[in-house]
């Protein structure tokens, strides 16, 4: 097993990215973004680009800045932390991966696009409440040299500004199966695929995407016809991992916020962080984020280096990232008081990216039983 | 970075070593206490099997395998250990020899002791020949650990110690005791301690078992009554380690190694079975789906906490110390544990709950995991530790 510990190009890495989105993408900015009702800043999108963040899984071919997958974690991590809103997992980890492991002439292009931060991608895969991708029911017929889509997506994160979206249709098979399912690249704008903004609590775009015998040709099948999974799966679950390391963030920023808090607040003449039963409380959350770190550094590495059996480590980093950053936003709110609850105040903001985090490609229920299912449960 | 294919070479090698020199009936038992190797003069074997494997070890240093090898170790980097760590765990093979000379004193005199009292008391305790005991605790002395009393008086030629530890492990099968005594009255509680190697045979000393909730007696008071210890015991040999009054450094050094050893004594139980594999067994226990939410529960945190435990270390050797974070360790460890021990309980039912039953000694074991969060800094010791030095909470 390789060394957790961060190389000294992760660790630059990281100090960079803290910086630049300290200064550029405090959480007023997200602030911001709901304010004026708009899902991220795109002039902040184009300088995460400039600096290669868009191409940080993007090979050096095609511009990009091919870091590999834990300088992704560490780039997801540190937008966690401030809250920062940008397409960034869903283009630049889960569309780029899965456009990677299908290479091909279209996957280059479309790479070499993201890598600029010109071409946004959302994914289009679950259906129902929670993460269930082999129960797609989403049809694609056969017509003529190509087929027609038609289903639902109930949650598809950056649905709203994404300019192509890959989705997963089934082609064969039934619900439960990966045999049968295959994958659609598609522009967002092709005739009969209609987009509704869901208004969720993290203020951040996702919508449900609505297929009424959307026309895809036999080119846009990315991969092989009825083992779309094998393919996209790979993305997903770089997508976790990232999505793991995104709610590390967010657990780290909401205990900084608190433990911070605990430190200048005073009641009863004293600073409420020298009362024992909060000191405890605010230790554990630390031991627990502590814990957390490891699984997710864990998971990027594993993903670099055996991207073929990453399943036990990337759930594993996705399951305890959302037991530690709901663990951290509950304490959050409740260690900040009736302030904590008000809208004024950031900690909230925490809360709610935390709630959808948790939801986005599995929430701990799913992933705790991969985990298990990989132990010999 | 380091040598992969040098690593590779290491690891068929090791595994060969383990494979040849451990005989095969000790190989692929569960682990249990009753069945560790510790040695020493009052020790004795349970078979030739186990004194065969200490033998072989010994020969190649393999009982202290980072050790220097003029100390009785085999001078292996942290990344060849590691391998031999977990060959050891996949060979199913038990460590040769563990004691407390290992654990805790070995790191103490590598840290701060002279030469000769490395060659003098480390030898020794590689070859399984003398074995040590920790004199910390005094009934007024537990988690206010620097509050210890036993006094050491400077006769001239040797220290007169009048006391009493308790919690002593094994007291009343070690050779030799390492005890923080107190050596200046006057001066404020941290720094008046120091750090003195006591031969257990020394007319004064004298133990007393103490019977646990477990029925067993894993722990000791240990009394000094006018005990005479020699300044030193042989050229720049002393028997205080490091100065005079300057014992509380090794003490704190000392307790992060214990720490993170209890903390790591989460790992390497069930005989090398994952949590899942030890209830499958278990007819219809994972069936329950209260039990199976808290065995995965468990098995996300353990494997976590496994990948943690790896990363501290890999950032100790590194040279970035762990410091006040190995409280952590401590604390997460043992509380996980204790968890884990609940859990197999639940699972065995009633099975479980006989001293020795079908499934061996699993009840005195989950009483003995009540000890893990109270030995070594309590848990709520720890989350002061994390709250003040590594959060740097106001004190209250």
């Amino acid at each position: 097993m390789t060394s957790l510990l961060e190389t000294e190009d992760e660790t630059m890495l990281r100090d960079a990215a803290r910086g630049f989105l300290a200064d550029a993408a405090p959480v007023a900015n997200l602030r911001a973004n709901r304010d004026q009702g708009r899902p991220f800043d795109t002039a902040l999108w184009r300088e995460m680009a400039q600096m290669g963040w868009a191409g940080v899984l993007v090979p050096e071919a095609q511009g990009g800045a091919d870091m590999g997958q834990r300088a992704a974690g560490i780039l997801a991590e540190e937008m966690g932390r401030t809250l920062a809103a940008s397409p960034f997992i869903s283009s630049a980890v889960i569309a780029a991966t899965t456009l990677r492991a299908a290479a091909g002439q279209h996957s280059a292009d479309a790479l070499a696009a993201i890598a600029q931060g010109d071409l946004l991608y959302a994914i289009a895969l679950d259906e129902g409440r929670k993460h269930a991708p082999l129960n797609t029911t989403l049809a694609a017929e056969k017509s003529g040299n190509g087929f027609r889509l038609s289903g639902t997506k109930a949650f598809v994160a950056d649905g709203g500004c994404a300019d192509r979206v890959l989705v997963l249709a089934r082609t064969a098979g039934g619900p439960g199966e990966a045999a049968g399912l295959t994958l659609f690249d598609i522009p967002a704008d092709r005739a009969g695929l209609s987009k509704t903004a869901r208004a969720t609590v993290d203020s951040r775009d996702h919508a449900q995407m609505v297929f009424d015998g959307v026309e895809a040709t036999g080119d846009e099948v990315l991969g092989t016809l009825d083992d779309g999974w094998a393919l996209l799966s790979r993305g997903v679950q770089a997508g976790q991992a990232a999505v793991a390391a995104e709610l590390l963030g967010v657990a780290g920023g909401a205990y900084g916020m608190t433990v911070g808090y605990l430190k200048e607040r005073k009641q009863f003449d004293r600073t409420i962080g020298s009362f024992q039963a909060l000191q405890h409380r605010a230790a554990h959350l630390w031991a627990e984020i502590e814990v957390t770190a490891s699984a997710i550094a864990n998971a990027g590495r594993v993903l670099d280096a055996t991207p073929a059996e990453a399943g036990l480590a990337v759930s594993l980093a996705k399951a305890r990232a959302a037991q530690t950053v709901d663990l951290a936003v509950r304490e959050g709110v409740q260690m900040h008081g009736g302030i904590g609850m008000t809208d004024a105040y950031d900690i909230g903001f925490y809360m709610k990216r935390a709630r959808v985090g948790t939801e986005w490609l599995g929430d701990y229920g799913y992933h705790a039983a991969q985990v298990a299912a990989a132990r010999g449960f | 970075m380091p040598d992969t294919a040098a690593l590779d070479a290491f690891r068929t090698e090791i595994a060969d070593w383990i494979t040849s020199a451990c005989p095969p009936a000790l190989r692929g038992r569960p682990i249990s206490e009753d069945r560790i190797v510790w040695g020493g003069r009052k020790w004795q074997f349970q078979d030739d099997d186990q004194k065969t494997w200490m033998q072989a070890a010994i020969a190649r240093g393999m009982t202290a395998p980072r050790w220097p090898v003029e100390y009785g170790g085999a001078g292996l980097s942290r990344a060849e250990e590691k391998i031999y760590r977990e060959e050891l765990e996949r060979l199913q093979a038990p460590p040769p020899l563990e004691s407390f000379g290992l654990w805790m004193l070995g790191p103490a005199l590598l840290e701060f002791g002279t030469h000769a009292q490395k060659l003098a008391h480390l030898l020794p305790v590689t070859r399984g020949e003398i074995r040590w005991c920790q004199g910390y605790s005094e009934p007024g002395a537990g988690s206010d650990l620097a509050n210890v009393q036993t006094r050491a008086e400077d006769m001239g030629d040797h220290w007169l110690v009048n006391g009493q530890k308790i919690w002593t492990s094994y007291a009343d099968r070690a050779d030799w005791i390492f005890a923080l005594v107190r050596t200046d009255r006057d001066a404020p509680k941290h720094k008046g301690i120091s750090f003195m190697l006591i031969d257990m045979n020394s007319p004064g000393v004298t133990t007393r078992p103490i019977q646990l909730i477990s029925g067993k007696s894993p722990f000791c008071e240990t009394f000094f009554d006018n005990v005479k210890v020699p300044k030193s015991y042989g050229e720049d040999n002393p028997s205080v380690v490091g100065q005079v009054n300057r014992g509380w450094d090794i003490a704190k050094y000392l307790l992060t190694h214990e720490r993170e050893m209890i903390g790591g004594g989460a790992r390497g139980l069930l005989g090398g079975r994952s949590l899942g594999q030890f209830l499958g067994d278990l007819d219809g226990a994972l069936d329950n789906p209260v039990t199976r939410a808290e065995a995965m529960r468990i098995e996300v945190n353990a494997l976590a906490f496994a990948m943690t435990m790896e990363r501290y270390k890999d950032q100790a050797e590194a040279g970035r110390g762990v410091g006040n974070a190995s409280a952590m360790l401590k604390y997460y460890g043992t509380e996980l544990n204790k968890e884990r021990y609940e859990l197999l309980m639940s699972a065995a039912g009633s099975e479980a709950v006989e001293w020795d039953g079908p499934h061996g000694s699993l009840a005195p074991e989950w009483l003995r995991t009540k000890a893990n969060s109270i030995e070594g800094g309590t848990s709520e010791v720890m989350l002061d530790i994390i709250a003040k030095r590594v959060l740097e909470l106001p004190n209250s």
